[in-house]
């Protein structure tokens, strides 16, 4: 009969155990929508994303990836051909222009659009001229091919 | 259009510049290269023209339409001598609109969505806003310097003042000092003044460098506007611009990198500027004491030996752009290959003032690419030539470079001219190559001297040859 308090106990224990587990799991649910949701109190700025990395993280990491691309793929470049390497990285380096076009975007005029719009043309000068005086380079070597 | 869709859209066009870049590997295939990188780009422009905050069409049209125009026009005019101030030009408008783009999101963080309402941002935000405006500005001034010394409107000597190294060093401490400033307090005033000592950062580092260190100061600051996107990218959260000037970035570092090691001389000592200034008037009493005189030829003398030989190196140099000789040269070789003379082209990595810079050269006069040696390929043929023409290069070709241990330029690899049968040195005077070095080869028996304009020589070569 001394069996039977004992039982008991472990039903308690088990109802017990399942109610902390249900919990853990409850609470576990709100940290992550915390995590999703957390805005630091002054600036309201997200401060995780959804993956729980922060951006400069995730920015680092491909970062560091296409750094290791761009050595392998640069080293192989030929180099007769490193004026055109230097006039069209010139001209990829334009892409800045994403950040210009959305500067400049803005329906009301103000200080930051203006600037946005000489960002815009500044960059857009590059693209053009940099992919064109490529082009003219690698026609006259193109041109040299046997 | 979605976030999850544009990202994706912005790996295409990264993927797109990764094989652009790849493409260059062979003439053959760079042309589909740089095509693939068009598509890149406007791939790039469109997907942000789709995102929710891009709202005033108009304004953008114009920006493009104006900036377009301008780019088609220069890149259609430009003379093919005048490359490098272009280049050096273009990655000034890099720096200068990384400049402004980072002055833009610093005034309207909320549109990057790096900042709230109030316009406060975060500390990691601020600092990667102040990376990238400070690398836009060394940027866009050096840039400019840099146009200015090989466009000939600044003195391309050395400029070097007592206390400059001092003043560099003080003006990145004070440079470092805001920006932290700037990220604890977001002050206008210190983001301004990050700007401006930038500035003026930019114009001091590239002053003390001399002209035939350029190549290594365009590979540098080619370097510099990857990195500068690369530091908008970073403050905006964009992967595309991370990408693209991790490879700018890269291939300018790797550039530097070649010119450097052309040259045997370290990054940090062309940076410091004044090269081949001490030297000179040490080389100077020396050559006074020991007349020696040189065997100065005319150009009936070359066209006769030329004539005679079976295998011609041509050496062109940072003189044949000068005097823009290329098509001259390659009229001359074309003769003596029509005579069965074996004519060939040999360039050292640093001849010129930008990377590359004799290769467009002779593209541009029609040159077969295959005629076109680098210097490992080059210099185990000297043996078996018969005349090396060496037309406006000097210091590329001194033997000082292997057997002088005290000459400034000792351990720089160098065409092994003096090899061949014969040497011909086509050059304006005696003067001395930018390392301020005598070179010997002038006063060898088996060399001969060809004084005057390079172009004016070929063509006179040419008569004879005729």
């Amino acid at each position: 009969m001394s069996n039977i308090p004992f039982a008991d106990k472990l039903e308690n224990l088990a109802e017990e155990a399942s109610e902390l587990a249900l919990n853990a799991a409850n609470l576990s649910g709100q940290a992550n929508t915390a995590t999703l949701h957390y805005y630091s109190p002054e600036t309201s700025i997200p401060i995780l994303h959804d993956s729980g990395f922060s951006p400069t993280v995730v920015g680092l990491t491909i970062f560091v990836l296409a750094c290791f691309v761009g050595y392998y793929v640069v080293w192989r470049v030929t180099p007769s051909l490193h004026s055109p390497l230097m006039a069209i990285t010139n001209a990829i380096s334009s892409v800045i222009i994403v950040g210009a076009l959305i500067a400049a975007s803005p329906d009301s005029m103000n200080f930051s659009s203006i600037i946005g719009f000489f960002a815009v043309v500044l960059a857009s000068v590059n693209i053009a001229g940099g992919f064109l005086v490529t082009e003219r380079m690698l026609t006259m070597f193109k041109k040299n091919l046997k | 259009m979605g976030s999850t869709v544009s990202s994706f859209l912005y790996l295409i066009s990264g993927i797109c510049f990764i094989i652009a870049l790849r493409g260059l590997s062979h003439p053959a295939t760079s042309r589909a290269g740089n095509y693939c990188g068009v598509v890149g780009m406007v791939i790039a422009i469109f997907t942000t023209l789709t995102l929710e905050v891009v709202q005033n069409y108009a304004i953008i049209t114009v920006g493009l339409l104006i900036g377009g125009t301008i780019g088609t026009i220069i890149a259609r005019k430009i003379q093919m001598t005048a490359l490098p101030q272009l280049v050096a030009a273009f990655h000034s408008l890099v720096g200068l609109s990384a400049c402004f783009v980072a002055i833009a999101a610093f005034y309207q963080p909320e549109a990057y969505s790096i900042g709230n309402k109030l316009g406060l941002m975060k500390t990691g935000a601020l600092l990667e806003v102040a990376l990238g405006l400070a690398i836009g500005a060394i940027t866009f001034t050096g840039s400019i310097v840099a146009f200015g010394k090989l466009q000939g409107t600044i003195t391309s000597n050395p400029l070097i003042f007592s206390g400059q190294h001092v003043l560099n060093a003080l003006m990145c401490g004070v440079l470092i000092t805001l920006v932290i400033l700037l990220c604890y307090s977001q002050s206008p005033a210190a983001f301004w003044l990050i700007f401006f000592v930038a500035l003026v950062l930019g114009c001091c580092l590239v002053l003390p460098i001399g002209g035939a260190d350029m190549p290594i100061v365009v590979s540098m600051l080619n370097s510099y506007s990857g990195w500068a996107a690369t530091g908008i990218g970073f403050t905006l959260n964009n992967h595309l611009m991370i990408i693209t000037g991790a490879l700018v970035g890269s291939s300018g570092a790797i550039l530097c990198y070649i010119m450097c090691k052309g040259m045997n001389r370290s990054f940090f000592s062309v940076i410091i500027g004044g090269f081949g200034k001490k030297s000179k008037n040490i080389r100077k009493s020396q050559s006074e004491s020991n007349q020696i005189s040189v065997k100065e030829g005319d150009a009936e003398e070359a066209a006769f030996m030329l004539k005679q030989a079976s295998s011609v190196v041509i050496v062109p140099g940072y003189g044949m752009a000068v005097a823009q000789a290329q098509h001259a040269l390659r009229e001359m070789a074309n003769l003596l290959k029509a005579k069965g003379v074996v004519v060939r082209y040999a360039i050292h990595p640093v001849a010129g003032r930008m990377p590359g810079h004799m290769n467009v050269l002779l593209a541009e006069a029609n040159v077969p690419y295959e005629d076109v040696l680098e210097l490992d390929e080059v210099n185990i043929q000297f043996a078996q030539t018969d005349v090396a023409f060496v037309i406006g290069a000097n210091d590329v070709t001194n033997p000082a470079a292997k057997n002088d241990p005290s000459s400034p330029i000792y351990g720089m690899p160098i065409l092994d001219v003096e090899n061949a049968k014969s040497v011909l040195f086509a050059k304006r005077s005696m003067a001395f190559g930018y390392a301020g070095v005598e070179n010997d080869l002038f006063f060898r028996k088996n060399t001969l001297m060809l004084f005057g304009d390079a172009k004016k020589m070929c063509e006179k070569i040419i008569q004879y040859l005729n």
